[in-house]
């Protein structure tokens, strides 16, 4: 050890002020997180995925903004923005969600944060809300880069006001995804405390239905199995929410609210076998 | 106020093992020894005062609280450092610190100040803006210290601090929670497996074996009376010890020295004239205290502490 590390005599100080509790714990342990899932505070390799990612996205709505700048025609709407780069967006999960729970498994941390006064659900809501704000960003993002460059190209008032309702049906659906997309991820690395199993697990959940629906979808033609197929399929389920709450995507027929109820169901699944996992996580 | 207080504190694991049986004790503040051999139940022990263990029967009760109930405030008041690894490698330490300070409702500006303060004090000063992934074990073991007490707890539970470090490296840390337990006046339960390592620092010590208490009791209480002079000599060890017998001390050997109980003074005069009267090359003639060690295994028929002579 080196001769810095001879300890001083600098004298102790007992901390009488204010000790904030089990509430701003939890809100801090959401902002770690939420710094963690873009790579802010840590080392420059941690950076590098986020804001690849990041960039993608905003080159996307750049170009979307300049070709409406250009000839007037809106390419790719707010709704639609989502669904476009939400393979971009799993893949940002399967990195994002093991670097926010596995780690923790992996290095033994939990101790120290069981060790504290916040309870083991606050630390599970605390990640899945930091993972469901980061895609949610990462959605509205680009849509509020969108809506920024044609807000300046609008004709008139009118015409501003227009795409701010459309900008907020596009954060309405970025919302759905995030939330079905987070709850999942989450969950999944919650298991594994292996980053890159976890990773690749998020990645196997998320396609593996997709083969199976998409041919279901193909053969139903229009009947009841074509409407039903993609409350399977975790990108085709926010979809089908978007056709119930705005009619805008595919066609669900008359099972709109099933699609709004499954995902609910999917979400308050994933959120409680999260807490009960925690509950059960042995120190 | 006792600082920890069980009453017939029993911990039984879903698997049928027993890991505390009927553990009852009651201790000051102070710097607290808690020792027993691997798996004595130590680590359940600092779980259960932590809350995070629910005892199978027994009360348990922590600065007046009880953990099992009240673990909320129980772990805002008590700082503790885990035996395993549990420093995220990719994070500074400074940070890392400061996020834990956090943690525990240390708003954030306090949270960076006293994290420094606590970093500095386990002494890590230009060390603390590294990642912790580049940190020897025992700057490692620094900062897992650090970060119990961070955010000023009354109460350290440490759970074998010393563990990995080199000689001069636990001296250091032992020192370190010397200091802590005298001049910060926090309370500090010592997790070891090493009695002879920690009885020099502590106050009180609590000895466990297979779940069960062997002696809770402060140190000195432990030690009075106990005083015993080390003769060695050259050749004629039998004979000083036969000669010693007649004068009426009764000497034990030990390796090549005799040990004789020193009960008053003239026993200094008295065993010196015999060594000069058989005509003795003497070679050492110490006072040394009896270590609690050596209490121990007369007590328990199988010593299972592990003494080191560090």
């Amino acid at each position: 050890m080196s001769d810095q590390s001879v300890i001083h005599d600098i004298g102790y100080q007992r901390y009488t002020g204010t000790r904030l509790g089990r509430g701003y714990a939890a809100r801090s342990l959401f902002e770690h997180g939420l710094r963690v899932a873009f790579g802010l505070g840590r080392s420059a390799k941690a950076k590098i995925f986020p804001w690849i990612v990041i960039g993608m996205v905003s080159a996307l709505a750049v170009v979307v903004v300049a070709i409406k700048s250009q000839t007037g025609e809106m390419v790719l709407t707010y709704q639609q923005l989502p669904s476009t780069i939400s393979v971009v967006a799993m893949v940002f999960l399967a990195v994002v969600a093991p670097e926010l729970v596995s780690r923790d498994l992996r290095n033994q941390t939990l101790p120290l944060y069981f060790s504290r006064p916040i309870r083991r659900s606050d630390y599970a809501l605390a990640k899945l809300a930091a993972l469901v704000v980061a895609v949610w960003l990462l959605l509205a993002g680009p849509q509020t880069l969108i809506f920024l460059g044609s807000a300046f190209t609008a004709a008139d008032a009118s015409g501003v006001a227009a795409e701010a309702r459309g900008l907020l049906g596009g954060w309405v659906v970025s919302a759905v995804y995030a939330l079905i997309f987070s709850s999942l991820a989450v969950l999944i690395a919650s298991i594994a405390s292996r980053r890159a199993f976890a990773a690749g697990a998020i990645v196997v959940v998320f396609m593996v239905t997709s083969p199976v629906v998409g041919l279901l979808m193909a053969l139903g033609g229009d009947g009841p199995m074509a409407q039903i197929a993609p409350m399977f399929s975790p990108f085709l389920l926010p979809e089908g929410v978007r056709q119930w709450l705005y009619g805008t995507s595919l066609e669900v027929g008359p099972y709109g609210p099933v699609y709004g109820l499954v995902t609910l169901l999917l979400v308050a699944g994933c959120t409680s076998l999260l807490v009960l996992r925690y509950r059960k996580v042995s120190l | 106020m006792a600082l920890i207080a069980t009453q017939s504190l029993t911990k039984t694991y879903p698997g049928g093992v027993t890991a505390l049986s009927d553990l009852t004790l009651s201790v000051e503040p102070g710097i607290i020894g808690l020792v027993g051999a691997n798996g004595a139940g130590k680590s359940t022990m600092i779980k259960t005062l932590l809350g995070l263990l629910t005892p199978t029967s027994g009360r348990v009760e922590v600065l007046g609280l009880d953990p099992t109930t009240a673990g909320e405030q129980v772990r805002a008041r008590v700082g503790y450092m885990p035996e395993h690894d549990c420093l995220p490698p990719d994070m500074i330490a400074a940070e890392f610190v400061t996020h834990m300070g956090r943690m525990t409702g240390l708003p954030r500006t306090v949270a960076r100040e006293r994290a420094s303060e606590a970093l500095r004090h386990v002494g890590l000063y230009e060390e603390r803006y590294r990642q912790i992934g580049g940190y020897s074990t025992g700057m490692k073991q620094r900062v897992k210290l650090a970060q119990a007490l961070v955010h000023d707890p009354d109460l350290l539970l440490l759970d074998e601090p010393t563990n990995g470090l080199d000689p001069a490296g636990r001296d250091a840390m032992l020192t370190l929670i010397h200091r802590i337990g005298t001049e910060f006046g926090i309370s500090v339960v010592v997790c070891s497996h090493l009695l002879g390592e920690i009885e020099r620092i502590c106050d009180s010590l609590i000895a466990i074996e297979g779940g069960r208490l062997l002696r809770a009791d402060r140190i000195d209480a432990m030690t009075t009376g106990t005083d015993v002079l080390a003769i060695e000599v050259a050749e004629g060890t039998e004979q000083l010890s036969a000669a010693l017998a007649q004068r009426g001390l009764t000497a034990t050997a030990e390796g090549r020295m005799l040990l004789v109980p020193l009960t008053e003074e003239a026993t200094y005069d008295l065993v010196l004239r015999t060594v000069a009267e058989l005509d003795l090359p003497l070679h050492r003639l110490d006072q040394r205290r009896h270590r609690v060690a050596e209490l121990f295994s007369t007590a328990v028929p199988t010593p299972s502490l592990e003494v080191s002579h560090v």
